[in-house]
Protein backbone atom coordinates (compact mmCIF):
# COMPACT_ATOMS: atom_id res chain seq x y z
CA UNK A 1 0.00 0.00 0.00
CA UNK A 2 2.62 2.31 0.37
CA UNK A 3 2.89 3.33 -2.99
CA UNK A 4 4.55 7.02 -2.09
CA UNK A 5 5.96 8.06 1.19
CA UNK A 6 4.78 11.84 0.76
CA UNK A 7 1.62 10.88 0.23
CA UNK A 8 1.81 8.93 3.59
CA UNK A 9 3.24 11.72 5.54
CA UNK A 10 0.52 14.38 4.16
CA UNK A 11 -2.53 11.47 4.70
CA UNK A 12 -1.35 11.53 8.18
CA UNK A 13 -0.32 15.70 8.54
CA UNK A 14 -4.37 15.72 7.60
CA UNK A 15 -5.64 13.46 10.45
CA UNK A 16 -3.20 14.80 12.70
CA UNK A 17 -4.78 18.92 11.92
CA UNK A 18 -8.25 17.17 12.08
CA UNK A 19 -7.66 16.10 15.16
CA UNK A 20 -6.45 18.54 16.95
CA UNK A 21 -9.04 20.64 15.52
CA UNK A 22 -11.62 18.14 16.53
CA UNK A 23 -10.50 18.40 20.57
CA UNK A 24 -9.11 21.93 20.71
CA UNK A 25 -12.35 23.74 21.62
CA UNK A 26 -12.76 20.69 24.38
CA UNK A 27 -9.34 20.93 25.68
CA UNK A 28 -9.23 24.71 26.18
CA UNK A 29 -12.48 24.49 27.98
CA UNK A 30 -10.64 21.75 30.00
CA UNK A 31 -7.54 23.65 30.15
CA UNK A 32 -9.71 26.72 31.26
CA UNK A 33 -11.99 24.58 34.08
CA UNK A 34 -8.95 23.58 35.90
CA UNK A 35 -7.22 27.14 35.80
CA UNK A 36 -7.50 29.48 38.90
CA UNK A 37 -10.33 31.82 38.32
CA UNK A 38 -7.05 34.42 39.48
CA UNK A 39 -4.72 33.56 36.45
CA UNK A 40 -5.67 34.92 33.21
CA UNK A 41 -5.20 31.76 30.74
CA UNK A 42 -3.69 31.51 27.42
CA UNK A 43 -5.86 28.85 25.81
CA UNK A 44 -2.54 27.60 25.20
CA UNK A 45 -1.02 25.68 28.16
CA UNK A 46 -2.06 23.59 30.52
CA UNK A 47 -2.45 25.28 33.78
CA UNK A 48 0.72 24.99 36.21
CA UNK A 49 -1.41 25.39 39.33
CA UNK A 50 -4.00 23.04 38.74
CA UNK A 51 -7.54 23.64 40.86
CA UNK A 52 -10.77 22.18 41.41
CA UNK A 53 -12.19 25.18 42.70
CA UNK A 54 -13.84 26.07 39.45
CA UNK A 55 -15.95 22.50 39.75
CA UNK A 56 -16.80 22.76 42.97
CA UNK A 57 -18.10 26.19 42.77
CA UNK A 58 -20.14 25.47 39.30
CA UNK A 59 -21.41 22.03 40.91
CA UNK A 60 -22.77 23.99 43.95
CA UNK A 61 -24.20 27.16 41.97
CA UNK A 62 -25.84 25.24 39.07
CA UNK A 63 -27.35 22.16 40.67
CA UNK A 64 -25.68 19.95 38.32
CA UNK A 65 -26.06 16.90 40.42
CA UNK A 66 -30.07 17.21 39.76
CA UNK A 67 -29.79 18.20 36.51
CA UNK A 68 -27.48 14.87 35.54
CA UNK A 69 -30.24 13.27 37.20
CA UNK A 70 -33.14 14.57 35.40
CA UNK A 71 -31.26 13.62 32.05
CA UNK A 72 -30.35 10.24 33.22
CA UNK A 73 -34.00 9.54 34.04
CA UNK A 74 -35.48 10.96 30.88
CA UNK A 75 -32.72 9.19 28.82
CA UNK A 76 -33.65 6.01 30.41
CA UNK A 77 -37.22 5.97 30.01
CA UNK A 78 -36.83 7.10 25.92
CA UNK A 79 -34.34 4.49 25.83
CA UNK A 80 -36.24 1.63 27.31
CA UNK A 81 -39.90 3.02 25.51
CA UNK A 82 -38.00 3.02 22.64
CA UNK A 83 -36.06 0.16 22.43
CA UNK A 84 -39.49 -2.02 23.33
CA UNK A 85 -42.07 -0.52 20.83
CA UNK A 86 -39.24 -0.57 18.09
CA UNK A 87 -38.53 -4.16 18.63
CA UNK A 88 -41.93 -5.31 18.51
CA UNK A 89 -43.10 -2.95 15.73
CA UNK A 90 -40.11 -4.31 13.63
CA UNK A 91 -40.67 -7.44 13.74
CA UNK A 92 -43.89 -7.33 11.91
CA UNK A 93 -42.10 -5.03 9.29
CA UNK A 94 -38.95 -7.49 9.27
CA UNK A 95 -41.13 -10.82 9.24
CA UNK A 96 -45.03 -10.16 8.19
CA UNK A 97 -47.09 -9.95 5.60
CA UNK A 98 -50.21 -7.87 6.08
CA UNK A 99 -51.89 -5.41 4.10
CA UNK A 100 -50.70 -1.72 4.10
CA UNK A 101 -46.89 -2.52 4.79
CA UNK A 102 -45.62 -0.42 2.34
CA UNK A 103 -47.73 2.78 3.44
CA UNK A 104 -47.10 2.04 7.00
CA UNK A 105 -43.09 2.16 6.41
CA UNK A 106 -43.42 5.33 4.17
CA UNK A 107 -45.54 6.63 6.90
CA UNK A 108 -43.22 6.26 9.98
CA UNK A 109 -40.08 7.39 7.44
CA UNK A 110 -41.80 10.79 7.52
CA UNK A 111 -40.82 10.56 11.33
CA UNK A 112 -37.10 10.11 10.21
CA UNK A 113 -36.67 14.13 8.53
CA UNK A 114 -39.52 15.58 10.60
CA UNK A 115 -37.84 18.98 12.12
CA UNK A 116 -38.98 18.91 15.98
CA UNK A 117 -40.26 23.29 14.97
CA UNK A 118 -42.84 21.70 13.02
CA UNK A 119 -44.18 19.61 15.97
CA UNK A 120 -43.19 21.81 19.02
CA UNK A 121 -46.48 24.25 19.42
CA UNK A 122 -49.07 21.73 19.33
CA UNK A 123 -47.23 19.74 21.77
CA UNK A 124 -46.91 22.17 24.05
CA UNK A 125 -50.23 22.84 24.65
CA UNK A 126 -51.20 19.28 24.77
CA UNK A 127 -49.15 18.45 26.68
CA UNK A 128 -50.11 21.44 29.59
CA UNK A 129 -53.84 20.10 28.72
CA UNK A 130 -52.57 16.72 30.35
CA UNK A 131 -51.06 18.89 32.85
CA UNK A 132 -47.60 16.87 32.38
CA UNK A 133 -45.31 20.28 31.24
CA UNK A 134 -42.64 20.60 33.68
CA UNK A 135 -42.41 16.88 34.29
CA UNK A 136 -40.32 13.97 33.16
CA UNK A 137 -43.30 12.71 31.06
CA UNK A 138 -43.05 15.89 28.97
CA UNK A 139 -39.54 14.78 27.71
CA UNK A 140 -40.32 11.15 27.76
CA UNK A 141 -43.51 10.57 25.78
CA UNK A 142 -42.46 12.36 22.66
CA UNK A 143 -39.00 11.88 22.61
CA UNK A 144 -40.42 8.04 22.62
CA UNK A 145 -42.71 9.06 19.84
CA UNK A 146 -39.80 10.76 17.58
CA UNK A 147 -37.47 8.55 18.24
CA UNK A 148 -39.63 5.00 16.96
CA UNK A 149 -38.94 5.90 13.54
CA UNK A 150 -35.38 5.00 13.46
CA UNK A 151 -36.49 2.60 16.13
CA UNK A 152 -38.50 0.38 13.71
CA UNK A 153 -36.15 0.77 10.05
CA UNK A 154 -33.36 -0.13 12.45
CA UNK A 155 -34.62 -3.05 14.28
CA UNK A 156 -36.32 -4.34 10.82
CA UNK A 157 -32.57 -4.39 9.47
CA UNK A 158 -31.17 -6.18 12.31
CA UNK A 159 -34.06 -8.93 12.25
CA UNK A 160 -33.79 -8.96 8.78
CA UNK A 161 -30.06 -10.28 8.94
CA UNK A 162 -31.50 -13.16 11.13
CA UNK A 163 -31.84 -16.49 8.64
CA UNK A 164 -35.67 -16.88 7.52
CA UNK A 165 -34.93 -20.43 8.22
CA UNK A 166 -34.74 -20.24 12.10
CA UNK A 167 -37.75 -18.84 11.14
CA UNK A 168 -38.86 -21.73 9.69
CA UNK A 169 -37.20 -23.83 12.29
CA UNK A 170 -38.44 -22.27 15.13
CA UNK A 171 -42.45 -22.85 13.36
CA UNK A 172 -42.02 -26.63 13.08
CA UNK A 173 -41.35 -26.87 15.89
CA UNK A 174 -44.50 -25.30 16.87
CA UNK A 175 -43.23 -21.76 18.20
CA UNK A 176 -45.64 -19.11 18.07
CA UNK A 177 -44.88 -15.94 15.97
CA UNK A 178 -44.44 -14.22 19.47
CA UNK A 179 -42.14 -17.26 20.72
CA UNK A 180 -39.76 -16.95 17.58
CA UNK A 181 -39.58 -13.22 18.63
CA UNK A 182 -38.77 -13.63 21.76
CA UNK A 183 -36.60 -17.22 22.03
CA UNK A 184 -34.74 -16.55 18.51
CA UNK A 185 -35.52 -13.01 17.03
CA UNK A 186 -34.85 -10.72 20.44
CA UNK A 187 -31.57 -12.82 21.44
CA UNK A 188 -29.79 -12.80 18.09
CA UNK A 189 -30.61 -8.58 17.70
CA UNK A 190 -29.09 -8.12 21.14
CA UNK A 191 -25.77 -6.26 19.72
CA UNK A 192 -28.11 -3.77 17.12
CA UNK A 193 -30.37 -3.07 20.54
CA UNK A 194 -27.31 -2.13 22.16
CA UNK A 195 -25.91 -0.05 19.38
CA UNK A 196 -29.46 1.65 19.10
CA UNK A 197 -29.85 2.07 23.05
CA UNK A 198 -26.25 3.93 22.57
CA UNK A 199 -27.49 5.91 20.10
CA UNK A 200 -30.95 6.94 21.26
CA UNK A 201 -29.75 7.51 24.62
CA UNK A 202 -27.31 10.13 23.15
CA UNK A 203 -29.27 12.17 20.94
CA UNK A 204 -31.72 12.32 24.27
CA UNK A 205 -29.21 13.35 26.25
CA UNK A 206 -27.82 16.22 24.53
CA UNK A 207 -31.23 17.40 23.03
CA UNK A 208 -32.43 20.99 23.65
CA UNK A 209 -35.49 22.63 21.84
CA UNK A 210 -37.80 19.43 23.79
CA UNK A 211 -36.19 20.37 27.39
CA UNK A 212 -36.15 24.39 26.48
CA UNK A 213 -39.47 24.41 25.57
CA UNK A 214 -41.10 21.96 28.03
CA UNK A 215 -39.41 22.05 31.11
CA UNK A 216 -38.08 25.42 31.46
CA UNK A 217 -40.03 25.90 34.51
CA UNK A 218 -39.23 22.95 36.13
CA UNK A 219 -35.73 23.03 37.71
CA UNK A 220 -36.05 19.75 39.40
CA UNK A 221 -36.55 18.42 35.65
CA UNK A 222 -34.55 20.56 33.96
CA UNK A 223 -32.11 18.36 31.79
CA UNK A 224 -27.95 18.94 32.09
CA UNK A 225 -27.40 20.65 28.86
CA UNK A 226 -30.12 23.08 29.62
CA UNK A 227 -29.38 23.88 32.94
CA UNK A 228 -25.95 24.22 31.35
CA UNK A 229 -27.41 27.01 28.87
CA UNK A 230 -29.56 28.84 31.81
CA UNK A 231 -26.47 28.98 34.27
CA UNK A 232 -24.09 30.06 31.22
CA UNK A 233 -26.95 32.54 30.70
CA UNK A 234 -27.24 33.67 34.17
CA UNK A 235 -24.00 33.75 34.95
CA UNK A 236 -22.31 36.25 32.42
CA UNK A 237 -20.52 38.35 34.84
CA UNK A 238 -18.74 35.41 36.59
CA UNK A 239 -15.86 33.63 36.12
CA UNK A 240 -15.50 32.04 32.59
CA UNK A 241 -13.49 29.25 34.54
CA UNK A 242 -16.49 28.28 36.26
CA UNK A 243 -18.75 27.97 32.83
CA UNK A 244 -15.99 26.22 31.22
CA UNK A 245 -15.88 24.11 34.42
CA UNK A 246 -19.58 23.56 34.78
CA UNK A 247 -19.78 22.74 30.42
CA UNK A 248 -17.24 20.00 31.29
CA UNK A 249 -19.21 18.96 34.19
CA UNK A 250 -22.41 18.39 31.33
CA UNK A 251 -20.03 16.59 28.93
CA UNK A 252 -18.38 14.49 31.48
CA UNK A 253 -20.93 11.51 31.63
CA UNK A 254 -21.39 11.32 27.76
CA UNK A 255 -17.53 11.12 27.00
CA UNK A 256 -16.86 8.52 29.78
CA UNK A 257 -19.78 6.50 27.84
CA UNK A 258 -18.34 7.18 24.50
CA UNK A 259 -14.84 6.39 25.84
CA UNK A 260 -16.05 2.68 26.32
CA UNK A 261 -18.59 2.36 23.42
CA UNK A 262 -17.13 4.28 20.82
CA UNK A 263 -16.57 1.28 18.43
CA UNK A 264 -20.63 0.97 18.69
CA UNK A 265 -21.51 4.48 18.37
CA UNK A 266 -19.47 5.38 15.42
CA UNK A 267 -20.71 2.16 13.79
CA UNK A 268 -24.28 2.96 14.96
CA UNK A 269 -23.79 7.01 13.71
CA UNK A 270 -22.73 5.53 10.00
CA UNK A 271 -25.11 3.02 9.97
CA UNK A 272 -27.64 5.32 10.88
CA UNK A 273 -26.95 7.77 8.92
CA UNK A 274 -30.74 8.45 7.55
CA UNK A 275 -31.54 9.80 10.55
CA UNK A 276 -29.13 10.98 13.60
CA UNK B 1 -43.35 -28.91 22.20
CA UNK B 2 -44.44 -29.99 18.96
CA UNK B 3 -48.43 -31.56 18.88
CA UNK B 4 -49.39 -34.50 17.16
CA UNK B 5 -48.42 -33.47 14.07
CA UNK B 6 -46.68 -36.06 12.88
CA UNK B 7 -49.98 -37.63 10.56
CA UNK B 8 -50.40 -34.60 8.59
CA UNK B 9 -48.36 -33.63 5.54
CA UNK B 10 -45.82 -30.90 6.00
CA UNK B 11 -47.56 -27.62 5.39
CA UNK B 12 -46.50 -24.76 4.59
CA UNK B 13 -44.39 -23.35 6.92
CA UNK B 14 -44.28 -19.69 6.70
CA UNK B 15 -47.19 -18.00 5.04
CA UNK B 16 -44.70 -15.67 3.51
CA UNK B 17 -48.04 -14.48 1.30
CA UNK B 18 -50.54 -15.50 3.59
CA UNK B 19 -51.75 -12.19 5.39
CA UNK B 20 -50.70 -12.40 9.31
CA UNK B 21 -53.29 -9.55 10.78
CA UNK B 22 -51.67 -9.80 13.99
CA UNK B 23 -49.02 -7.76 12.94
CA UNK B 24 -51.08 -4.33 13.30
CA UNK B 25 -50.91 -5.75 17.02
CA UNK B 26 -47.16 -5.81 17.05
CA UNK B 27 -47.36 -2.15 15.41
CA UNK B 28 -49.92 -0.84 17.16
CA UNK B 29 -48.09 0.31 20.67
CA UNK B 30 -45.05 2.04 18.57
CA UNK B 31 -47.83 3.64 16.05
CA UNK B 32 -49.82 5.36 18.72
CA UNK B 33 -46.74 6.74 20.19
CA UNK B 34 -45.85 8.17 17.03
CA UNK B 35 -49.75 9.21 16.01
CA UNK B 36 -50.28 10.70 19.12
CA UNK B 37 -46.70 12.32 19.88
CA UNK B 38 -45.58 13.23 15.80
CA UNK B 39 -47.82 13.30 13.46
CA UNK B 40 -50.95 14.95 15.64
CA UNK B 41 -48.95 18.00 16.51
CA UNK B 42 -47.89 18.03 12.90
CA UNK B 43 -51.34 18.57 12.06
CA UNK B 44 -52.28 20.56 14.72
CA UNK B 45 -49.60 22.68 13.21
CA UNK B 46 -51.14 23.36 10.03
CA UNK B 47 -54.52 23.89 12.19
CA UNK B 48 -53.04 26.76 14.29
CA UNK B 49 -51.34 28.59 11.10
CA UNK B 50 -54.60 29.34 10.04
CA UNK B 51 -55.64 31.39 13.49
CA UNK B 52 -54.37 34.28 14.86
CA UNK B 53 -53.61 33.33 18.76
CA UNK B 54 -51.99 34.64 21.58
CA UNK B 55 -51.89 30.92 23.05
CA UNK B 56 -54.48 32.12 25.96
CA UNK B 57 -57.61 34.01 24.96
CA UNK B 58 -59.84 32.67 21.94
CA UNK B 59 -58.46 32.37 18.38
CA UNK B 60 -59.36 34.11 15.54
CA UNK B 61 -59.47 32.30 11.92
CA UNK B 62 -57.65 34.55 9.49
CA UNK B 63 -57.72 31.42 6.81
CA UNK B 64 -54.10 32.12 4.83
CA UNK B 65 -53.41 35.80 6.39
CA UNK B 66 -50.79 34.26 8.46
CA UNK B 67 -48.92 32.56 5.28
CA UNK B 68 -49.09 35.77 3.42
CA UNK B 69 -48.14 37.80 6.31
CA UNK B 70 -44.64 35.45 7.03
CA UNK B 71 -44.21 34.85 2.76
CA UNK B 72 -44.36 38.78 2.48
CA UNK B 73 -41.94 39.06 5.41
CA UNK B 74 -38.44 40.26 4.19
CA UNK B 75 -37.06 39.08 7.33
CA UNK B 76 -38.28 35.55 7.21
CA UNK B 77 -36.91 34.83 3.89
CA UNK B 78 -33.30 36.58 5.16
CA UNK B 79 -33.81 33.84 7.80
CA UNK B 80 -34.16 31.38 5.29
CA UNK B 81 -31.50 32.35 3.38
CA UNK B 82 -29.08 32.14 6.59
CA UNK B 83 -30.35 28.74 7.38
CA UNK B 84 -29.41 27.91 3.44
CA UNK B 85 -26.06 29.18 4.48
CA UNK B 86 -25.67 26.98 7.17
CA UNK B 87 -26.49 23.90 5.35
CA UNK B 88 -23.96 25.02 3.02
CA UNK B 89 -21.55 25.16 5.85
CA UNK B 90 -23.13 22.14 8.09
CA UNK B 91 -24.02 19.95 4.96
CA UNK B 92 -22.24 20.43 1.47
CA UNK B 93 -19.38 21.62 2.46
CA UNK B 94 -18.13 18.73 4.52
CA UNK B 95 -19.39 16.16 2.70
CA UNK B 96 -16.65 17.66 -0.25
CA UNK B 97 -13.94 18.00 2.03
CA UNK B 98 -14.89 14.53 3.35
CA UNK B 99 -14.39 12.91 0.00
CA UNK B 100 -11.51 14.94 -0.57
CA UNK B 101 -9.84 13.27 2.80
CA UNK B 102 -11.07 9.86 2.46
CA UNK B 103 -9.35 10.16 -1.13
CA UNK B 104 -6.13 11.28 0.45
CA UNK B 105 -6.07 8.75 3.26
CA UNK B 106 -7.65 5.87 0.73
CA UNK B 107 -4.43 5.72 -1.02
CA UNK B 108 -1.97 5.42 2.21
CA UNK B 109 -2.13 2.61 5.40
CA UNK B 110 -3.13 4.80 7.95
CA UNK B 111 -1.33 3.86 11.32
CA UNK B 112 -4.02 4.61 14.14
CA UNK B 113 -6.64 5.03 12.23
CA UNK B 114 -9.32 3.83 15.34
CA UNK B 115 -7.87 6.14 17.45
CA UNK B 116 -8.31 9.34 14.95
CA UNK B 117 -11.79 7.70 13.68
CA UNK B 118 -12.55 7.71 17.48
CA UNK B 119 -10.97 11.21 18.41
CA UNK B 120 -12.63 12.85 15.35
CA UNK B 121 -16.21 11.94 16.36
CA UNK B 122 -15.61 13.94 19.47
CA UNK B 123 -17.17 16.94 18.47
CA UNK B 124 -20.22 14.93 17.00
CA UNK B 125 -21.50 13.76 20.67
CA UNK B 126 -20.87 16.54 22.79
CA UNK B 127 -23.92 18.41 23.20
CA UNK B 128 -24.55 21.25 21.23
CA UNK B 129 -24.36 23.84 24.39
CA UNK B 130 -21.30 22.59 25.46
CA UNK B 131 -19.80 23.25 21.84
CA UNK B 132 -21.23 26.83 21.59
CA UNK B 133 -19.61 27.47 24.96
CA UNK B 134 -16.03 26.24 24.13
CA UNK B 135 -16.63 28.27 20.86
CA UNK B 136 -17.71 30.80 22.75
CA UNK B 137 -14.48 30.94 24.76
CA UNK B 138 -12.41 30.34 22.03
CA UNK B 139 -13.40 33.64 20.11
CA UNK B 140 -13.69 35.19 23.64
CA UNK B 141 -12.13 38.37 23.20
CA UNK B 142 -9.45 37.32 25.19
CA UNK B 143 -9.23 33.81 24.25
CA UNK B 144 -7.48 31.58 22.63
CA UNK B 145 -7.99 32.59 19.33
CA UNK B 146 -7.04 36.16 19.93
CA UNK B 147 -4.30 35.28 22.62
CA UNK B 148 -2.76 33.58 18.98
CA UNK B 149 -2.93 36.16 16.51
CA UNK B 150 -1.09 38.84 19.00
CA UNK B 151 1.02 36.08 19.82
CA UNK B 152 2.05 35.76 16.09
CA UNK B 153 1.80 39.76 15.62
CA UNK B 154 -1.41 39.87 13.90
CA UNK B 155 -2.51 42.18 16.54
CA UNK B 156 -4.75 44.36 13.84
CA UNK B 157 -7.02 41.22 12.81
CA UNK B 158 -8.23 40.44 16.53
CA UNK B 159 -11.72 41.12 17.07
CA UNK B 160 -14.84 39.98 18.87
CA UNK B 161 -15.34 36.75 16.46
CA UNK B 162 -19.00 35.67 16.86
CA UNK B 163 -19.90 39.44 16.04
CA UNK B 164 -18.78 38.88 12.40
CA UNK B 165 -21.19 36.16 10.72
CA UNK B 166 -18.62 35.24 8.22
CA UNK B 167 -15.47 34.35 10.30
CA UNK B 168 -17.65 31.99 13.62
CA UNK B 169 -19.27 30.20 11.00
CA UNK B 170 -16.86 28.01 9.15
CA UNK B 171 -14.81 27.13 12.11
CA UNK B 172 -17.78 25.77 14.44
CA UNK B 173 -19.06 24.19 10.97
CA UNK B 174 -15.42 22.77 10.38
CA UNK B 175 -15.12 21.57 14.14
CA UNK B 176 -18.69 19.76 13.87
CA UNK B 177 -18.29 18.20 11.44
CA UNK B 178 -14.61 16.70 11.09
CA UNK B 179 -16.00 13.36 12.68
CA UNK B 180 -17.83 12.42 9.12
CA UNK B 181 -14.88 12.89 7.14
CA UNK B 182 -13.37 9.40 7.78
CA UNK B 183 -17.55 8.13 8.49
CA UNK B 184 -17.57 8.91 4.39
CA UNK B 185 -20.47 10.70 3.45
CA UNK B 186 -23.28 11.28 5.35
CA UNK B 187 -26.48 11.46 4.22
CA UNK B 188 -29.30 14.48 5.26
CA UNK B 189 -29.07 15.67 8.58
CA UNK B 190 -32.03 15.06 10.81
CA UNK B 191 -32.33 15.38 14.60
CA UNK B 192 -30.02 18.22 15.37
CA UNK B 193 -29.65 20.21 12.09
CA UNK B 194 -30.17 23.75 13.80
CA UNK B 195 -28.78 22.48 17.43
CA UNK B 196 -26.13 25.34 17.29
CA UNK B 197 -28.70 28.32 16.50
CA UNK B 198 -31.14 26.81 18.38
CA UNK B 199 -33.60 29.35 20.29
CA UNK B 200 -33.63 30.65 23.47
CA UNK B 201 -36.00 29.75 26.48
CA UNK B 202 -39.70 31.06 26.61
CA UNK B 203 -41.77 31.68 29.51
CA UNK B 204 -44.37 29.71 28.32
CA UNK B 205 -47.65 30.00 30.17
CA UNK B 206 -50.50 29.40 27.23
CA UNK B 207 -53.84 27.77 27.71
CA UNK B 208 -55.91 27.04 25.08
CA UNK B 209 -55.58 25.71 21.46
CA UNK B 210 -57.53 27.72 18.89
CA UNK B 211 -61.39 27.24 18.82
CA UNK B 212 -63.83 29.12 16.73
CA UNK B 213 -62.98 32.03 18.65
CA UNK B 214 -63.71 36.09 18.65
CA UNK B 215 -61.39 38.23 19.22
CA UNK B 216 -58.16 38.26 20.29
CA UNK B 217 -57.24 39.86 23.40
CA UNK B 218 -53.76 41.79 22.68
CA UNK B 219 -52.15 44.06 20.05
CA UNK B 220 -49.40 42.73 18.12
CA UNK B 221 -46.20 42.83 20.64
CA UNK B 222 -43.99 46.15 19.70
CA UNK B 223 -41.60 44.82 17.24
CA UNK B 224 -39.02 45.92 19.59
CA UNK B 225 -39.25 43.50 21.75
CA UNK B 226 -38.53 40.57 19.25
CA UNK B 227 -35.44 42.34 18.70
CA UNK B 228 -33.28 40.26 21.96
CA UNK B 229 -36.31 39.93 24.20
CA UNK B 230 -36.24 43.54 25.54
CA UNK B 231 -39.41 43.14 27.47
CA UNK B 232 -40.00 45.16 30.40
CA UNK B 233 -42.44 43.33 31.78
CA UNK B 234 -40.05 40.26 31.73
CA UNK B 235 -37.25 40.97 34.21
CA UNK B 236 -35.02 38.15 34.48
CA UNK B 237 -35.24 37.81 30.78
CA UNK B 238 -33.50 40.43 28.39
CA UNK B 239 -29.69 40.09 29.42
CA UNK B 240 -30.12 36.25 29.46
CA UNK B 241 -32.12 35.77 26.28
CA UNK B 242 -29.97 37.63 24.07
CA UNK B 243 -27.06 35.98 25.47
CA UNK B 244 -28.29 32.99 24.70
CA UNK B 245 -29.06 33.51 21.20
CA UNK B 246 -25.77 34.07 21.28
CA UNK B 247 -24.65 31.19 22.55
CA UNK B 248 -26.26 29.02 20.84
CA UNK B 249 -26.27 30.91 17.56
CA UNK B 250 -22.91 32.02 17.94
CA UNK B 251 -24.03 34.97 16.52
CA UNK B 252 -25.65 38.29 17.72
CA UNK B 253 -28.62 40.14 17.01
CA UNK B 254 -30.91 39.42 14.32
CA UNK B 255 -28.30 40.11 11.79
CA UNK B 256 -28.08 36.12 11.34
CA UNK B 257 -31.47 34.83 12.51
CA UNK B 258 -32.81 31.32 10.81
CA UNK B 259 -36.49 30.56 10.64
CA UNK B 260 -36.62 28.02 13.62
CA UNK B 261 -35.80 31.04 16.00
CA UNK B 262 -38.51 33.04 14.78
CA UNK B 263 -40.88 29.94 15.77
CA UNK B 264 -39.56 29.63 18.89
CA UNK B 265 -39.68 33.40 19.55
CA UNK B 266 -42.99 34.00 18.31
CA UNK B 267 -44.45 31.10 19.52
CA UNK B 268 -43.31 31.64 23.30
CA UNK B 269 -41.70 35.11 23.97
CA UNK B 270 -44.06 37.33 21.64
CA UNK B 271 -46.48 35.09 22.01
CA UNK B 272 -48.40 35.13 18.29
CA UNK B 273 -48.66 31.44 18.17
CA UNK B 274 -50.50 31.55 14.57
CA UNK B 275 -47.73 33.17 13.15
CA UNK B 276 -44.93 31.03 15.02
CA UNK B 277 -47.06 27.78 13.55
CA UNK B 278 -47.12 29.24 10.06
CA UNK B 279 -43.78 29.48 10.00
CA UNK B 280 -43.12 26.13 11.33
CA UNK B 281 -45.48 24.49 8.88
CA UNK B 282 -43.37 26.33 6.25
CA UNK B 283 -39.62 25.35 7.56
CA UNK B 284 -41.43 21.54 7.60
CA UNK B 285 -42.47 22.01 4.21
CA UNK B 286 -38.55 23.09 2.78
CA UNK B 287 -37.37 20.38 4.94
CA UNK B 288 -39.42 17.18 3.45
CA UNK B 289 -38.96 19.15 -0.02
CA UNK B 290 -35.26 19.53 0.54
CA UNK B 291 -34.99 15.81 1.79
CA UNK B 292 -37.15 14.48 -1.37
CA UNK B 293 -34.98 16.44 -3.68
CA UNK B 294 -31.61 14.68 -1.90
CA UNK B 295 -33.29 11.24 -2.11
CA UNK B 296 -34.31 12.20 -5.78
CA UNK B 297 -30.83 12.30 -6.73
CA UNK B 298 -29.48 10.15 -5.04
CA UNK B 299 -31.72 7.42 -6.49
CA UNK B 300 -30.99 8.27 -9.74
CA UNK B 301 -27.67 7.97 -9.31
CA UNK B 302 -27.52 4.70 -7.96
CA UNK B 303 -30.07 2.75 -7.58
CA UNK B 304 -32.66 2.45 -4.74
CA UNK B 305 -29.88 3.54 -1.67
CA UNK B 306 -32.77 2.72 0.79
CA UNK B 307 -32.78 -0.50 -0.02
CA UNK B 308 -29.48 -1.46 -0.25
CA UNK B 309 -29.34 0.56 3.21
CA UNK B 310 -31.95 -1.12 4.83
CA UNK B 311 -30.55 -4.99 3.69
CA UNK B 312 -27.47 -3.86 6.00
CA UNK B 313 -27.03 -5.28 9.47
CA UNK B 314 -26.41 -2.35 11.75
CA UNK B 315 -23.55 -4.27 12.96
CA UNK B 316 -21.72 -5.27 9.72
CA UNK B 317 -20.50 -1.46 8.56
Amino acid sequence: MHRNRSESVIGHAILVVGSLMALYPFASILSLAFTPRSERPSGFQIPTHPTLENFAAAWTQGGFGRALFSSAVVALGVVLGSIVLSAIAGYAFATMTFPGKTLLAGFLLIGLVMPYEGLIIPLYYMLGDLGLLNTYWALILPQIATSVSLGVFWMRTAYEGVPRGLLDAAQVDGATRWAAFRKVYLPLSMPAIATLATLLFLFTWNEFLMPLVLVAQNPDVQTAPLALSFFAGNTRNFNASVIAAAAVLVALPVLVLYIFLQRRLITGIVAGAVKE
Amino acid sequence: MTEARGALPPRPVRGRNRIQWSAYLYLAPALAFYVVFMIRPVVESAWISLFEWDGITPATSVGLANYVEVLTDAKFWTAVSHAMVFILFYAALPILLALVVVGVISRITVRGLAFFRAVLFVPYILSSVVVAIAWRWVYDLNGPANTFLRAIGLDSITCAWLGDFDTALPAVGLDRHLGDVLAGVRPFRQRHPEDLHRPVRGRPTGRRRPGPGVLRGHPARPAGRAAGGAGADDHRRPAQLRHRVEHHRRRPGTSTTVPSYYVYRDAFVTREVGRASTQSVLITVLILAMVGIVMAVMRDRSGAPRQRRRNRAPEQV
